[in-house]
């Protein structure tokens, strides 16, 4: 039964990921990508890691579709069609066929699928994956840490160095976004910029001087919903 | 959106379960799934969808952007600190036996607090990233 | 079962050449970060069924009973960090996005090399 489900979820994977592929409206992509996130946290629970499952259906399906939907409301949701363009083929354009990235993409994974014919059995519980380290974790992890869920303690103490690493990662992201995005831009043209407009005594959005003269940012077509529904949530205050 | 009915009762019914969720799935990090990350990010969670219904202004009236800044350091802040107080006990950095009377209590404690540390951290930066998209572009926030 | 193993291990093939398809061939970059997302989740997967045992429980201790296979905990461990460092990358990653597409006004590739070179000119 097990199987059957895996295979399954595999295929319904392989299916969304093609749909993403010929998508020609990012919101939909979007839609799709938090579909593609939902069904491999299904899988993650199904091969017994429910820690990483709960983890993927948090971050990827949660919070990584809001992320994707506040930048298409700032940005748009049109992809171009590559056949607009006609006109003005430089020498840095690259070909518009596809058929060099198919071919690419197919000799890679070629490549590939010959290496995983050297893998070891799937699921065999003497692969050499499970020796040496992830032994001691399971047996000791009882008398010297003495909580029941292995993932957290060897996330927290035998591999404490890493999560801490990781949660620095993240603060440096939540810096990075803060340099890129604190305060108002106006719209420029490029190459305009003067650095010392940044707001950057105003790290608090709106407090300082933010010379916007048009905050409409470009809202175009189907999107202009989920646009509203980022800006004008505060519709009964006074 | 909070002069549709359905979505504003709904969400404040559904936004006290939310953190309330995201706190058992922190302090059961232990005994099944779950942990700092999953906790954080569900936090957070139940703080955007407030800001999706009810506006950006009101969620930084109940909790301003200045405090999720200072809730990603802090958290990143506490764990390192605990990895200090075990070089301070003579023991090496991160090493928790001996932050109590015992190596297993010693376990527990260290757990217990890097995990809060971790479920302060990311529910600051991913409330904190929401909000610089959130208010991107907007002069009345 | 070592057809399944090998499906298992070519449908990983297949997800992460599809991302890696979405991002050398198409020239939208919000797109091209959906590619890479992809590709990261088909990694994911990978490393998640290398540590899988057929039959095995989840990796949390019943206190006291002997005998049961659990799952190997270290790939779920490495994953879990690699999900929350590669949402922090997107992350940043869409914030340029933002800025790209307020310096520029487009997030088309190409047209954004075109921009350049013609200011340069």
């Amino acid at each position: 039964m097990d199987l059957i489900i895996d295979f399954a979820l595999l295929a319904l994977l392989a299916v969304t990921s093609l749909a993403i592929v010929r998508q020609t409206n990012l919101f939909s992509a979007v839609t799709l990508l938090a579909i593609f996130s939902f069904l491999s946290a299904a899988l993650f629970t199904v091969m017994d890691a429910v820690d990483v499952a709960f983890t993927e259906a948090a971050v990827g399906a949660g919070f990584s579709t809001i992320l994707l939907l506040a930048t298409l409301s700032l940005v748009g949701s049109k992809i171009r069609t590559p056949q607009v363009r006609i006109v003005s083929v430089t020498a840095r354009t690259p070909s518009r066929r596809p058929t060099f990235p198919l071919i690419v993409v197919l000799v890679t994974g070629g490549i590939l699928v010959y290496g995983t014919l050297d893998m070891p059995p799937f699921g065999d519980p003497d692969n050499p994956v499970h020796r040496h380290v992830a032994d001691h974790y399971l047996m000791d992890s009882e008398e010297e840490i003495g909580i029941p869920n292995v993932v957290t303690s060897v996330l927290a103490s035998y591999r404490g160095y890493d999560t801490l690493g990781e949660a620095t990662v993240v603060f440096t992201a939540a810096i990075g976004v803060m340099v890129l995005l604190s305060g108002l831009r106006r719209r420029d043209t490029l190459g305009e910029e003067a650095w010392g407009e940044e707001g950057l005594e105003d790290l608090d959005p709106g407090l300082g001087a933010g010379s916007s003269s048009d905050t409409a940012v470009s809202v175009d077509g189907a999107e202009g919903e989920e646009a509203d529904q980022l800006r004008d949530g505060d519709g009964d205050e006074p | 959106m909070s002069d549709q009915v359905i979505l504003r009762v709904t969400t404040k019914i559904l936004v006290p379960a939310i953190l309330l969720f995201g706190l058992y799935v922190q302090f059961h990090a232990d005994f099944g799934p779950g942990g700092g990350f999953q906790a954080g990010v569900i936090f957070a969670a139940g703080f955007i969808l407030y800001a999706m219904v009810f506006g950006l202004g009101r969620t930084q009236q109940v909790f301003p952007s200045y405090v999720s800044r200072l809730c990603a350091s802090g958290g990143v802040l506490i764990f390192i600190a605990v990895g200090l107080w075990s070089m301070l006990r003579g023991a090496h950095f991160l090493d928790y036996s001996v932050l109590g009377h015992d190596a297993l209590e010693g376990q527990h404690l260290g757990i217990l607090l890097i995990e809060i540390g971790v479920l302060i951290t990311v529910f600051g930066v991913i409330l904190s990233i929401f909000y610089f998209f959130a208010a991107r572009g907007r002069e009345d926030v | 079962m070592r057809i399944l193993g090998l499906y298992n291990y070519w449908v990983f093939v297949f997800l992460m050449m599809v991302g890696f398809y979405i991002l050398i061939s198409r020239r939208n970059l919000v797109q091209e970060i959906l590619g890479l997302t992809i590709f990261q989740t088909a990694v994911f997967i990978f490393y998640i069924s290398m540590g899988s045992i057929v039959g095995a429980e989840p990796p949390t201790l019943a206190p006291g009973v002997e005998g049961i296979v659990y799952a190997n905990p270290l790939p779920h461990v490495l994953i879990l960090t690699a999900i929350v460092v590669g949402v922090s990358t997107m992350a940043v990653a869409l914030a340029l996005v933002v800025r790209i597409k307020e310096a520029y006004g487009t997030i088309e590739g190409d047209e954004i090399a075109d921009l350049d070179t013609a200011s340069e000119a």
